[in-house]
Formats: structure tokens, C-alpha cells, sequence
């Protein structure tokens, strides 16, 4: 540009971080919206999963209260791994991730904005899920207790997959890295979330769904404290 | 402008940059010349703060990095080989997503004025994926310039582009991008750096093993400069 022309009024240290953040949450949101390569991806995984456990348990009623904590979770967490490694790989593959990386914001705000919009795609991928899996295992899943329980355990799921995905993208084998690397960190996240879900299908009082319901609050806390301070390293050579 | 004394970057046990020092007056154009694993995108990703220096002083445009990053990318525009775009954005939700992450206010504008200076302006409703080579690097370029940067960096802008398209890009990396700039710029075409750049510095086995003002080369050329620098 020529100097002679008004510079553009530009204000990049000031107060940025959440207008950062939305800047990356609706671009991937615009971005997923028009191409639909990761929702779909994750939809369509998640309702054969539930789909052949459908068949291969042909359970009975008792029974499929009690597994459906497992199924769900075990659904959830594969179709999580899944967007988790096609989002952060829409950043690499063409040089993105570094055009974000010298935005001149706190390099936090990338991360909460791709947990953000990470978190979102789930969520999305379970509201669809839900009503499916009602339909082919006869039971109601629209309690608002199991429901918060799914929101926390996603949120966890997000928080820490976001990262993980950070690191494995960098490598050549990131698609089996990925599940590698995460399922043994995130395990205190499912296992807590399985608990409090089957606590919730199975009407046990909330003073004993309170413990798992903690943990899980506690290790969303502590994994997105911990991305939270890590994830500049992450990223940086 | 640019400031960097005894560099040193290791990557676990092997050592890519022994010592580099380097120097850019503000308004110099530096085309950074050397063989393939020389470290010249090492040197280049360190002086656009995505890499961290493993020893040496880094300095740009006044702010030291690692430790003042935030206020050298500020300063600091990058255009690699690889486009930095979203495919599945348009031309302007890239650069509106850019201008957002810049904090740029009234960035509508500006955006406007960037696509008309690289030549985009009909095409800033298309998708990017839809978009040449060609045109992907020139909205690469206007992505760069898009918060008005005092530094450029380019890091091998020619790669995979043919003549016409890099003959384009010439003409909008003069105009658009280098005019009133400090500008680095990695390559191996040694004609379009003996047009473009006013300094000439060769990289080989990690350090600057050369360099020479264009003024300087008036009786030799660039490719013997560069062979005698690289045999020495």
C-alpha cells in the first residue's frame, strides 16, 4: 500500500481476546456450515454406532437402561474424535493455523475459540443423536439432569480434545494419534460422565449423582485450566 | 528494523541456525538466498514469532521477540507458499475474519480497498477454493497488507505458480505489498530476486554466509555471487 493513503485504524492489542474469539468460533461456524464435511462426518458415524448396537444387543428393556450411559458416551467420544481431528486438520492443511498464530492476540483465544466452535459441532451432533436413540431404545432422554450431564461432559471432551488435536495435527499420523493420545487423558471425563448419566436414567437420588457430577465439573476446570496455560507451547515451535 | 544477533535455533540434537547475524534498514528489500535446508523458513518462521529462538537476540520493529510477540505481529505481515485462506470462506469472509483477529475497526472499507489493490474486487463473493493459484497468492498478499504492516515476509511467494501468474504476482508484490516496506523474502528464483530486492544475503549451513547491496553487483550477476558464496 502506499504510504501516502490513510493507514486503516487498527487496534490489535487492545482488549481483543473476545472479539478474537468469536472472530474464530464464527469462522468455523461459516466455514462447517457451507461445506458440512465435519458435522456430517460426525452425524452419520454416531447414528451407525447406535444403530449397530441396536442390533447387536437386542436387549431388553431393563437392560438397555442400564448400557445406555456406555452406548451413549462411547458414541459421543468417537464421533467427538472424529470432528476434533477434521477441524483442527481445516487449519493445517492449508497454512491456516499459522495465520492465526500471527494474529497479535493472546494465542489462548485460538484455543477458546476452536473449544467453542469444537464444543458446538457436538452438541449439534447430539441433539440429533438424542431423539434417534429415544426412538430406537424406547427410553426418555430428555431429562434436564442427564442433559446438563452431557453439555459438562462435552464441554470437558472439547476442552481437552481441542489440544490434544493441536499436537497430534503436527504429526504425520495424527488420525490414529489422535485417539491415542486422548482417550487415556479424557477417561476421568467419561467414566464421570457415564456415572452421573446412569444415575440420571436410573432415578437414584441427586445426593448420589452429586459425586460423579462433581468430578466432572472439577476435571473440566482443572483440563481447561491446564490447556489454558499450555496451549501457546503447543502451537510454538 | 529488523535486528538479529548470534541466532541459534536447534531442533532436539540438530542444530539449523549457528549464529546468525542480520541486519534490515527500514525500506530495504532482502531477498534471503540458499540452498534447500539452509534454514531460511527456520529464520523466517523465527522472525514472524512462530518459532522460538533457541539462543541469540531477536528484534523487530523495535519489540523484541519472544518476550514482546503480540506487539511484533502487529507490525508484521507473512505470505508463504501456502495461502493462509479458508477455502470455504469467500475472498471477504477471509479477510473479514483477518481484519476481526487484527482488531481493524471499519474494516469493511479497507477490505474493499484490498481487494481492488490486488485485483479481486469481482471475484469477493467466490469461494477461495474456487480461486487459481494465482489468485489464492494474491489474496494471500492482501491478506498480509490488510492491517498495514511495517515488515513483510515472504517465504518462497513463487512456489507452484506458472509464468503469467507469477509475472502477476510480480507486479502486485511491487505495488501492493513492498512499496514503503521493510521486506524479507526467501527464494530460489534468483532473477525475480535480483529484480525485486535491494540486498542480497545467502544463507548456507547456517549462517549468512554472504551479502552484497544490489549497487554492488553491477559487475557480476546474482547466480555468480551466489555460486562463489556458497562455495566458499
Amino acid at each position: 500500500m502506499n504510504k501516502t493513503e490513510p493507514r486503516p485504524t487498527s487496534q490489535p492489542l487492545q482488549g481483543s481476546f473476545v472479539k478474537a474469539v468469536s472472530a474464530v468460533v464464527w469462522k468455523d461456524l461459516q466455514a462447517e456450515f457451507r461445506s458440512r464435511e465435519l458435522f456430517s462426518a460426525m452425524l452419520v458415524f454416531s447414528l451407525l454406532i447406535i444403530l449397530i448396537f441396536n442390533f447387536a444387543l437386542e436387549l431388553d428393556i431393563k437392560t438397555r437402561q442400564s448400557v445406555t450411559s456406555g452406548v451413549l458416551w462411547a458414541t459421543f467420544a468417537f464421533a467427538g474424535t472424529l470432528g476434533l481431528n477434521r477441524s483442527m486438520a481445516i487449519e493445517k492443511d492449508r497454512g491456516c493455523m499459522d495465520g492465526l498464530l500471527l494474529a497479535p492476540v493472546d494465542r489462548s483465544a485460538i484455543y477458546f475459540g476452536k473449544v467453542i466452535s469444537n464444543l458446538t459441532f457436538m452438541l449439534i451432533v447430539e441433539v440429533i443423536v438424542l431423539p434417534v436413540y429415544s426412538v430406537l431404545y424406547s427410553i426418555n432422554l430428555f431429562q434436564p439432569g442427564l442433559l446438563l450431564v452431557i453439555l459438562l461432559g462435552s464441554i470437558g471432551y472439547a476442552g481437552v480434545g481441542t489440544l490434544l488435536s493441536a499436537m497430534s495435527v503436527q504429526t504425520r499420523t495424527r488420525d490414529i494419534l489422535l485417539p491415542i493420545l486422548l482417550f487415556p487423558v479424557v477417561i476421568p471425563v467419561i467414566l464421570s460422565a457415564v456415572k452421573a448419566s446412569g444415575g440420571y436414567l436410573e432415578g437414584l437420588p441427586f445426593e448420589e449423582i452429586l459425586s460423579p457430577l462433581s468430578l466432572l465439573i472439577a476435571y473440566d476446570l482443572i483440563f481447561i485450566a491446564v490447556a489454558f496455560m499450555v496451549f501457546d507451547n503447543v502451537v510454538e515451535e | 528494523m529488523i535486528t538479529v544477533k548470534k541466532l541459534v535455533k536447534r531442533f532436539g540434537l540438530k542444530t539449523v541456525l549457528r549464529g546468525v547475524d542480520f541486519e534490515v534498514q527500514p525500506g530495504e528489500f532482502v531477498a534471503l538466498l540458499g540452498p534447500n535446508g539452509a534454514g531460511k523458513t527456520t529464520f523466517l518462521r523465527i522472525l514472524a514469532s512462530l518459532s522460538r529462538p533457541s539462543l541469540g537476540q531477536v528484534t523487530v520493529a523495535g519489540h523484541q521477540l519472544p518476550h514482546e510477540a503480540a506487539a511484533v505481529r502487529a507490525r508484521l505481515g507473512v505470505v508463504s507458499h501456502l495461502p493462509l485462506l479458508y477455502g470455504d470462506l469467500t475472498a471477504e469472509e477471509n479477510l473479514r475474519f483477518y481484519a476481526r483477529m487484527y482488531g481493524i475497526t471499519n474494516f469493511q472499507a479497507r477490505i474493499t480497498e484490498v481487494l481492488e489493490m490486488v485485483g479481486l474486487e469481482n471475484r469477493r463473493h467466490d469461494l477461495v477454493r474456487t480461486f487459481s493459484r494465482g489468485m489464492q497468492q494474491r489474496l494471500a498478499i492482501g491478506r498480509a497488507v490488510l492491517h498495514d504492516p511495517e515488515v513483510i515476509l515472504f517465504d518462497e511467494p513463487y512456489t507452484g505458480l506458472d509464468q503469467d501468474a507469477s509475472a502477476m504476482l510480480d507486479e502486485v508484490l511491487k505495488t501492493v505489498a513492498a512499496k514503503g516496506r521493510t521486506v524479507v523474502m526467501t527464494s530460489h528464483d534468483l532473477a525475480r530476486a535480483e529484480d525485486l530486492a535491494t540486498r542480497f544475503d545467502i544463507l548456507s549451513r547456517g549462517v549468512i554466509a554472504a551479502s552484497a547491496k544490489h549497487e554492488e553487483l553491477q559487475n557480476s550477476n546474482l547466480l555468480s555471487f551466489y555460486k562463489e558464496a556458497l562455495a566458499a
